[in-house]
């Protein structure tokens, strides 16, 4: 029987002197996805970052108690950070990233339509190009966790669809997959989680 | 596995501050500010030699003082701009080794080219053979220290307002210590001054990845 790929129990937000939201839990199989609505301001990016490890729980304003979060294997995560160089051409940024994490796959890179942009430099893509850079990078790190934080914005409509397959690929091999979005998703298999439910 | 991404993140560290982050802002912009500086010393105080000679010394050390501010606004922003920093601790990368990475790579790209710079400073400061060796000898003991103070105040402004300035300011008063011990060894009978210098650079380069990882963390 496969573990949960997360389990996270009461986890709790608070920004400064704002309580974002509180008492959520969360178990995500294998091979699940999971989408995280709610109108914007309400904590999902918060939340994504708190899941990926860089923010920590607040402790929960009743009982006192900080939430756990427990992955099972590595994660990957893209938000609106696309953590390349500026300054390099694409393909110098993602080879930085290859001998870190692996090389990313020719097919992903042509799949996301960026094989004619590797010798642009990265300050020059367009927001959309830039976004499909970082799923470049998410790709090669090939981690079987993924968190997307708002993976649409900027993307063209050909461009979302390919995410959504791409989700979907990713979740039948296996891996899991947390997306935080306002926008709705054409995936099929998809769990939902309204955020607005545990808000304070 | 790990130890190739840690090479790979040093190298990329070096190139980035030797060469600039495309289009400029390299190592040779320090290296010239701290050459002119130099230079325009006598223009201010006058054409004396000997006076030169006497005060020479003290004016390479306060070059490098504020050559080391050039390089600070860009030694970590960017990277925390870009998130790379989160990228990297996703990966189970310590804040703390990225931070020491980035000390030594900041060292490697600024010291050597600096003290090579001194020579041809001396030169047109008329400095004699003592004092360029006590110069070069105590820039090889301070420059560890002022690459670990600029980085962790890089680390503790970034991604503030006015940043860089701030950094400037902070910068300059936690480097008095090194500025003392370095140039009071050109002094008569202050060589001790050099191991002084090898030890405040020592304290501060053992402290810099502790604070610049806490600065790392508190800032996200």
């Amino acid at each position: 029987m496969p573990s949960n790929a997360l389990t996270a129990t009461d986890l709790c937000c608070r920004r400064g002197d704002r309580w974002l939201f509180s008492g959520l839990s969360l178990n995500l199989a294998r091979g699940q996805a999971l989408h995280i609505l709610g109108p914007n301001g309400l904590g999902k990016s918060s939340l994504m970052r708190m899941l990926a490890g860089l923010l920590p729980p607040s402790p929960d304003p009743v009982s006192g108690t900080t939430g756990t979060i427990a992955w099972d294997g590595p994660l990957a995560l893209m938000d609106e950070r696309h953590g390349l160089d500026l300054g390099q051409p694409l393909g110098a940024a993602l080879a930085f990233w290859a001998r870190v994490d692996g090389p990313v796959p020719d097919e992903a890179i042509k799949g996301l339509g960026l094989a004619n942009l590797l010798d642009v430099p990265v300050r020059y893509l367009s927001t959309g190009q830039k976004k499909r850079a970082a799923l470049a990078r998410l790709i090669g790190q090939n981690a079987p966790n993924w968190l997307l934080d708002e993976p649409l914005n900027g993307l063209d409509v050909a461009a979302c669809a390919m995410v959504e397959r791409m989700i979907e690929r990713h979740c039948a091999g296996g891996g899991a997959c947390i997306i935080a979005s306002h926008q709705p998703l054409g995936i099929p298999a998809l769990t939902r989680l309204d955020l607005a439910g545990y808000a304070l | 596995m790990k130890g190739a991404a840690l090479l790979a993140i040093l190298r990329r560290d070096l190139r980035l501050l030797l060469l600039g982050s495309g289009g400029g802002g390299g190592i040779m912009l320090p290296i010239l500010f701290f050459l002119a500086v130099a230079i325009i010393f006598p223009f201010a105080v006058g054409p004396d030699p000997k006076l030169l000679a006497r005060v020479g010394g003290g004016v390479i050390w306060l070059a490098a003082l504020l050559a080391a501010i050039l390089p600070l606004d860009r030694l970590i922003e960017p990277d925390r701009e870009a998130g790379l920093f989160e990228q990297w601790a996703l990966r189970g990368i310590s804040e703390e080794v990225i931070i020491a990475l980035r000390l030594l790579a900041h060292w490697l790209s600024f010291a050597p080219p600096l003290m090579l710079a001194t020579l041809p400073a001396a030169a047109l400061l008329g400095l004699d053979g003592r004092t360029i060796v006590l110069v070069e000898l105590g820039l090889l003991a301070g420059t560890p220290g002022l690459a670990a103070v600029g980085v962790a105040v890089a680390t503790i402004t970034a991604g503030l307002k006015g940043g860089a300035a701030l950094a400037g300011l902070l910068f300059i008063p936690l480097c008095v210590p090194i500025l003392i011990f370095g140039a009071g060894a050109l002094a008569i009978g202050g060589e001790s001054g050099l191991a002084l210098a090898g030890a405040a650079s020592l304290v501060l380069v053992a402290l810099t990845p502790f604070a610049g990882a806490a600065a790392l963390r508190a800032g996200r």
